[in-house]
């Protein structure tokens, strides 16, 4: 087990070092001057071309990256171009509502999404099971965006019990945060609640088929045990498969939702970055990224052998 | 004295004209239609019939766990100790479920929950109830795996389902039914996916318990050697009736129904008729075959190796069955594969026609592809469910550059020779029976004209009347086209019918070979005898042979 770990994450490497050319000649050859947006509108030519000799864009492709991917390896993301500070400052400033807001988000998923398929493949068939399918084919038909203003105009601004946007940092008080995340994280889930409820919906039906179902029932045990108990657990690798592969497009939520609501963490740098072609910073933040996302994959894989004995690596 | 033990004692399960309805749109309108059978402690009543028949509705009713929507008891009545459970609220049913009335099932692959500790699984019993403390339960537990005669109980009661035998699951089933002493245990076909020295076993285990807890039984079988070795009384059902029930000899050896007399008559004996010894021509020959699962490479230095077949060696005639015959896990599948090149063998030579075509690479087999083929052993999962029979016969031909008219019209005479009409060819596999559903893999196997057609437990999916069919007609198109066949099975019935030479598969190795006369007469391997001796109803099948 700690080999399969060790062996998952050395194979992370390969994985994130072509993410990292990737990125990198991407920025460098889509027709844009990062050194042309920070000058601004009245720059003449040779201040732009200042800023580039300053930025050092005018290296060869190949130069700048062995710079940059050289101060990577030691744990130095080189600075914005824009805010001017370290990039890894920068990312550490806008982590926590980033994080706080996916965490949250992939809760209250779990905890809607979840009890939701169970009830509704219990319900198979009666208008119980119809009435939550149809709210997920809403769910995932709307998106982020929409659904972020249409809970904005209810609860922030008709009845004026949420605030409408904003973030508050968990050092500074518990409950405002968790107010200021409550509608961000209700914006970014209904997809998700939506597509999991279907996805839990449909493994729990294919266990209720099972003859140990039969069994449990056999023995005399309540609808209750059997469905949480025998069903569920059984259904619980292929429901966890997805809610691996749901945080990686939670991310692309994220950066919509964060906009939406002007939270200050990575997704809303991740736009002003890419408008302002900070290179450094869009680098990094897409490193990070795909390094999560290779994180959780392997969360998942080890978490499959707590969830069924049957898996051993 | 059955009949004085029964007469005088209350019966444990009663089940007087009982009917279910089926869903509209079902074959016939009841599952079950005014059924009545009862059941004494002590006793072991065998519920006989085909697939369709209605038996595992009955046990499901007695249960109370046929699907609420789709299959409804419209009368009678089904008495547990003098009490209906089909007028039971769902928590009294629940109440007497695991007390009163347990049930075993037919797969202990899947009966049991994979993700649980079996140990747990027994408990649940105990937990929904009675108020017994943690270890208090334990200690239950292991009394009755004891009682069950489960090896190391201290160390099994925290395995996982799939750490286990096929036997010790249907154990462990047993436990968990038994553990509260209910009074009645129904066994829906607890022995038919275990293999016959497990089977043995598991039906010596439950008659054990049967005797020493006073449980009645009410044990659903299609399998007429394991009614004639556990049986008190035997209740016989066809479409949802009760044909006919008596005592086991009442039934097995002086059936009064034309059903009965069917069924009985349609259960291959052991004893092999005569058969001329086969003269034909040499189809194939495998020499020291061997496939072994599992190397070790570099990345991976302690994989398992499993040797799957050993130093193979065997050669089949035209004309000629070869049987063999082996246990589940003997590599008798797996030595059908290697020959049908669905997977290289590791080592050996199969030769046809002088042709070593063992390690051939795709494109140079294919020209041998046509010369084997295989029938599988489940009808239902062996046809594509999205094409029309007639395309999934013609599939092959015309990969082979057949024309399609040619191929249409041959498809044709394979339908008639397998007795279907040839006008079925549009139509789709589920619209055919299991056993029609055989006879189009067969006709799809013939359209190719093999050499060798294999035969892997193409029978052992099917029912005893339909079985019998299905043999006579592969035996019929083995004379008729001189084929050579292979044929796998685990059924030292059905083997003893059709097979003229027989080689006995245990743990990769051929452990005896020899004609089938020879090898049925005079087992000479310990393991033969001690196959022989597990089947079950040894002396149905003689005593009916010579009946």
């Amino acid at each position: 087990m700690a080999g399969y770990i060790l062996r998952r994450v050395l194979s992370t490497l390969p994985v994130l070092a072509i993410v990292a050319v990737l990125v990198f000649l991407m920025l460098r050859l889509t027709p844009s001057d990062p050194a042309a947006i920070i000058a601004g509108d009245y720059a003449n030519p040779q201040q732009i071309e200042l800023i580039r000799e300053r930025l050092g864009l005018n290296e060869p492709i190949l130069k700048q990256f062995i710079i940059w991917i050289g101060g990577v390896l030691q744990g130095d993301f080189g600075e914005s171009f824009f805010y001017k500070k370290q990039v890894a400052e920068l990312i550490g400033e806008r982590l926590e509502p980033t994080l706080s807001l996916s965490l949250l988000t992939i809760l209250l998923v779990v905890m809607i999404a979840v009890p939701l398929g169970v009830i509704a493949a219990h319900n198979h068939g009666t208008w119980i099971d119809r009435l939550v399918m149809g709210f997920s084919v809403l769910g995932f038909s709307i998106p982020v965006f929409v659904v972020g203003y249409i809970l904005i105009y209810v609860f922030a601004v008709t009845l004026d019990w949420l605030p409408v946007q904003g973030y508050q940092r968990i050092r500074d008080g518990v409950g405002g945060w968790l107010l200021r995340l409550i509608l961000p994280s209700m914006t970014l889930s209904v997809v998700f609640i939506a597509f999991i409820a279907r996805m839990t919906r449909t493994s729990v039906l294919e266990v209720l088929n099972e003859d140990y179902i039969r069994t449990a029932r056999a023995k005399g045990q309540t609808e209750m045990k059997v469905l949480v108990r025998h069903a569920l657990a059984n259904a619980a690798v292929p429901i966890l498969t997805i809610i691996g592969l749901t945080v990686a497009i939670l991310i692309g939520g994220v950066v919509v939702t964060e906009s939406v609501y002007t939270l200050p963490g990575l997704g809303l740098l991740t736009v002003d970055a890419v408008l302002a072609r900070d290179y450094p910073t869009i680098q990094a933040v897409i490193l990070l990224f795909s390094f999560a996302y290779v994180l959780i994959n392997l969360l998942v894989d080890v978490a499959y052998t707590f969830l069924d004995p049957r898996i051993r690596y | 004295m059955q009949e004085v033990l029964t007469g005088m004692t209350e019966p444990v399960l009663s089940v007087r004209n009982l009917t279910v309805r089926l869903p509209g749109g079902a074959d016939r309108e009841n599952a079950i239609e005014g059924i009545s059978f009862d059941i004494g402690p002590r006793e072991i009543v065998c519920i006989v019939g085909e697939s369709g028949s209605g038996k595992s509705v009955t046990a499901q009713a007695v249960m109370g766990l046929l699907p609420k929507r789709d299959l409804v008891v419209t009368a009678g009545e089904t008495l547990l100790q003098g009490e209906d459970t089909t007028k039971a609220g769902i928590h009294r049913l629940r109440a007497l479920r695991g007390t009163r009335m347990g049930m075993i099932f037919q797969e202990p692959m899947t009966a049991l929950n994979p993700v649980q500790r079996v140990g747990q699984q027994i408990a649940e019993v105990l937990e929904i109830h009675t108020k017994l403390s943690g270890t208090e339960q334990r200690q239950r537990v292991l009394d009755i795996m004891k009682a069950v005669h489960l090896p190391d109980p201290e160390l099994m009661i925290d395995a996982y389902p799939h750490q286990l035998s096929g036997g010790q699951r249907q154990r462990i089933m047993i436990a968990a039914a038994l553990i509260l002493d209910p009074a009645l245990l129904i066994a829906d076909e607890p022995t038919t996916a275990l293999d016959v020295t497990t089977q043995a076993q598991i039906l010596r285990l439950i008659k054990e318990m049967q005797s020493r807890r006073n449980t009645g039984v009410m044990f659903i079988t299609h399998d007429f050697g394991v009614v004639s070795e556990i049986a008190d009384r035997v209740v016989v059902m066809q479409r949802g009736r009760v044909v006919e029930q008596g005592t086991r000899d009442e039934v097995l050896r002086r059936p009064r129904e034309a059903y009965t007399k069917m069924l009985v008559a349609a259960v291959p004996s052991l004893v092999p008729p005569k058969r001329a010894p086969v003269e034909g021509k040499l189809a194939l020959e495998a020499k020291k075959l061997s496939k072994i699962y599992g190397r070790r490479t570099f990345l991976n230095r302690k994989a398992r190796i499993v040797k799957a077949a050993q130093d193979v060696n065997f050669h089949i005639c035209k004309g000629e069955t070869l049987g063999i015959v082996g246990e589940s896990g003997s590599g008798k599948t797996t030595v059908a594969r290697c020959i049908a090149r669905l997977i290289e063998p590791s080592e050996g030579e199969i030769l046809i026609e002088g042709a070593n075509v063992a390690h051939l690479p795709e494109r140079d087999l294919r020209p041998y592809r046509r010369d084997i083929q295989i029938v599988f052993q489940d009808p239902y999962r062996s046809l594509n469910p999205r094409r029309t029979v007639g395309q999934s016969i013609i599939e092959g031909p015309v990969n082979f550059g057949m024309t399609r008219e040619k191929a249409v019209g041959k498809a044709r005479e394979l339908m008639q020779l397998v007795g279907l009409s040839p006008d079925a060819l549009d139509r789709y596999p589920h619209q055919f029976s299991g056993g029609q559903r055989q006879r189009i893999c067969i006709a799809r196997a013939l359209a190719m004209g093999p050499t060798l057609l294999i035969a892997d437990e193409a029978v052992s999916a099917l029912d005893v009347s339909v079985q019998a069919q299905v043999l006579e007609l592969l035996d019929n198109i083995r004379k008729q086209f001189d084929l050579a066949v292979l044929f796998i099975t685990h059924d030292l019935r059905v083997a003893a019918q059709i097979c003229d030479r027989i080689a006995v598969m245990k743990n990769g190795v051929v452990v005896e070979h020899g004609t089938t006369a020879d090898v049925f007469r005079s087992p000479q391997h310990e393991y033969t005898k001690a196959l022989f001796d597990a089947a079950p109803g040894r002396d149905f099948g003689v005593q009916q042979s010579v009946a």
